[in-house]
């Protein structure tokens, strides 16, 4: 029985995250602001509203990070994490009425430092306990679904349309919708081109020492860039381009906007792509090869055979990377007029308006998490020796 | 049959095979023996042109290797390397049916070729069929290995110290298995190998390999009688040559009327293991049988006749 070890067990990290949950509470949990401008004022967490509407979220809050201790039952503790969310869900959308209610007409209301950090504590509390289950992928990815769709139940309610960053979607509804399209264009798009040019790169790179050497210290190079740096450099040249070649500008060329995002992020690509196909390649066993070649494989018929699918996890890790990479870096698109969610970034930096700088940073942390875990699971997938259970 | 002829290799004007030439008759084994750095594997490797001659030619029943395309030509020679190179991510019906799919043999008559080859390799088809290299012991993917080199009957199996990473006792099975299922097929292997004990129990005949030069190619017996050079002679050990010598015969060839005493011995039992057997109960004649048939007896002064060297 587990039970017993009841006393080291509660040590880490369920001790660490309720620790640092209950500081949290104790944080500023909302903030109450005359406009969308200055700066807020604090709320605590017991004040937001009334003690009959803001027990019950604590309680569970409490319960949550309690239930977080019991090392030996991650079940219980997701259920406890869970509850702590919604009881932190709760609390926001109660709170941000209640606020408002009287506060003047533009006045507005966000989530304080308390909920932010509650919200972190409880969602690595959650990851925390799911990995000790460790879920296969299939199961990860239903939870990945039933998170987004909850999410999206949530946002669809109106239960937060009161937020101060809800406010400021409303009045951006169709720029966010274009923003997400432009964003997930850059992201994807830039994957999409830099894996069509980077992957025969890597083949060939595989065969040909002279074009390996010759190639990877160039794109180590062009990693080496800092992006806004990168982001700069591609206004002049693709300037440039636009005004001599002929036709450039017709199919979108210019200094600024799509074209030099998307070129920044293809170059940034190339690095990651190349090597990993490249490490991919490499990892077949040299026994492997070498029997591959004496049976009488030709070259395409080994690199389909053999390399590729005994690396195809390798290469996988390496699409993964860029397009976390990518949906990042997509945000720095906005300075240049690129479009994306770095928009609103940027406005909002230009504006001091807090709130519309998360508009920005909120979906591509969002998208970049499920971008992760998506890929996790299909590197998985694509292991190459199939796991058995003995 | 396989005719080498004058084949060398250069790396910066050195040779690392020199002018090689040999006859490797059919449904023979020959053993490529020799140190490390003598050029043998240089020389298994340039008959299926992994490594291109730098000058010479081999011929496979007449016809020369080099105006065959590499991958045509390499399917039609089996190649098994010691640590053996099965595809992990593949069954070991896949495996062993790889040359054949490469072939484009019908896949009812690969699947008839892979459990032909398991059965003969003593591996259950229905139990084996289906599981990853993976899940095999270092013996069954070595034997694996071998099937899969054998699978579409080519006209010679190429061994690079195929036993290499066996133990002991696993390799001495590998030993007797090859040479069983050789006789049965009629294959015509070339085996390379450092270990001169398994040239001389393998081999058909042996090929000694010094400096990239062959130095001598003949039976066992001849090598051990008569050693061409210092280095072959040093090579089939000087105390131990006798031994050698009578680990090759047969009771069978010895055989005479009369009686003897005691446990008797196989036949097929070899003259350092009739003497061992000699020495150890004290006896200086042994009955010998076939099947359980009396053929007569084998006397120690017929064992020490067999082991003496030139004079």
């Amino acid at each position: 029985m587990r039970m017993r070890d009841a006393g080291p067990a509660l040590l880490a990290p369920g001790l660490l995250f309720a620790g640092l949950g209950f500081a949290a509470l104790l944080a500023p949990f909302m903030t109450l602001a005359a406009n969308r401008i200055v700066a807020g004022e604090g709320v605590a967490v017991w004040r937001v509203a009334d003690p009959v509407v803001t027990l019950p979220g604590i309680v569970a809050l409490a319960a949550g990070l309690g239930l977080g201790l019991l090392t030996a039952w991650p079940r219980v503790r997701i259920a406890g994490a869970a509850m702590g969310l919604a009881g932190l869900v709760w609390l926001l959308s109660q709170g941000a009425t209640v606020l408002l209610d009287g506060a003047g007409q533009y006045a507005r209301v966000s989530p304080g430092a308390g909920f932010w950090c509650l919200l972190v504590i409880l969602a690595l509390l959650l990851a925390d306990a799911l990995s000790q289950l460790s879920p296969g992928p299939l199961a990860r990815a239903l939870l990945l679904a039933a998170v987004v769709g909850t999410l999206a139940l949530l946002l669809q309610s109106g239960a937060l349309s009161q937020l101060s960053v809800m406010r400021e979607y409303a009045s951006r509804q169709d720029a966010f919708g274009d923003a997400s399209l432009r964003h997930l264009g850059l992201a994807f798009g830039s994957l999409a081109v830099a894996a069509a040019i980077g992957l025969p790169l890597g083949v060939l790179c595989h065969r040909r020492e002279t074009l390996r050497r010759a190639l990877l210290p160039v794109l180590s190079f062009l990693q080496t860039i800092p992006s806004l740096a990168m982001f700069g450099i591609m206004i002049p040249l693709l300037g440039w381009v636009a005004d001599t070649v002929p036709g450039a500008q017709s199919v979108g060329i210019a200094g600024i906007g799509f074209a030099p995002a998307f070129l920044a992020l293809v170059l940034y690509s190339l690095l990651p792509v190349v090597a990993n196909m490249l490490a991919g390649l490499q990892s077949a066993p040299p026994a492997v090869i070498e029997a591959a070649r004496g049976m009488g494989m030709t070259d395409r018929q080994r690199l389909f055979r053999v390399e590729l699918p005994l690396g195809l996890s390798v290469i996988l890790a390496g699409v993964r990377i860029v397009l976390v990479q990518n949906i990042g870096l997509a945000v720095i698109a906005g300075l240049i007029g690129g479009g994306g969610f770095g928009t609103f970034v940027f406005q909002g930096l230009n504006q001091t308006a807090t709130d519309l700088i998360l508009l920005g940073a909120l979906p591509t942390v969002a998208l970049a998490l499920s971008a992760a875990i998506v890929m996790d699971i299909l590197v998985e997938l694509t292991r190459p020796i199939p796991e058995r259970t003995p | 049959m396989i005719e080498i002829d004058k084949i060398s290799k250069l790396y910066d004007g050195v040779a690392a095979v020199d002018a090689v030439s040999m006859i490797v008759e059919t449904a023979t084994i020959t053993v490529i023996v020799g140190t490390s750095g003598s050029g043998k594997t240089t020389l298994l490797r340039m008959i299926n042109r992994l490594i291109e001659p730098s000058s010479g030619e081999v011929r496979i029943n007449g016809e020369p290797t080099g105006t065959l395309p590499k991958h045509v030509l390499r399917r039609r020679i089996g190649y098994a390397i010691q640590g053996h190179g099965l595809f992990p991510h593949h069954t070991v019906a896949r495996n062993i049916g790889a040359v054949p799919e490469l072939l484009r043999w019908p896949p009812e008559k690969i699947r008839a070729r892979v459990d032909e080859l398991l059965d003969l390799f003593s591996m259950e088809p229905a139990q084996f069929r289906d599981r990853f290299p993976g899940e095999l012991s270092g013996g069954q993917q070595q034997r694996v290995g071998v099937a899969r080199a054998l699978a579409s009957r080519p006209d010679l199996l190429l061994m690079d110290e195929p036993f290499g990473a066996l133990d002991p006792i696993i390799r001495a099975r590998a030993q007797q298995d090859l040479r069983r299922i050789q006789r049965a097929l009629g294959s015509t292997i070339m085996l390379v190998t450092h270990d001169i004990e398994e040239a001389i129990h393998l081999g058909d005949r042996v090929a000694v390999m010094d400096e990239g030069r062959l130095v001598q190619h003949g039976t066992p017996a001849e090598i051990i009688r008569q050693p061409a050079t210092e280095f072959v002679a040093e090579m089939v050990g000087g105390v131990d040559r006798p031994l050698r010598l009578l680990s090759l015969v047969p009771v069978s060839e010895i055989v005479v009327d009369g009686p003897a005493e005691g446990e008797p011995l196989d036949a097929d039992t070899n003259l350092r293991d009739a003497l061992s057997t000699c020495l150890w109960s004290g006896r200086d004649a042994l009955p010998v049988v076939r099947d359980g048939v009396p053929l007569g007896r084998v006397t120690l002064d017929a064992i020490r006749a067999r082991a003496e060297g030139p004079r």
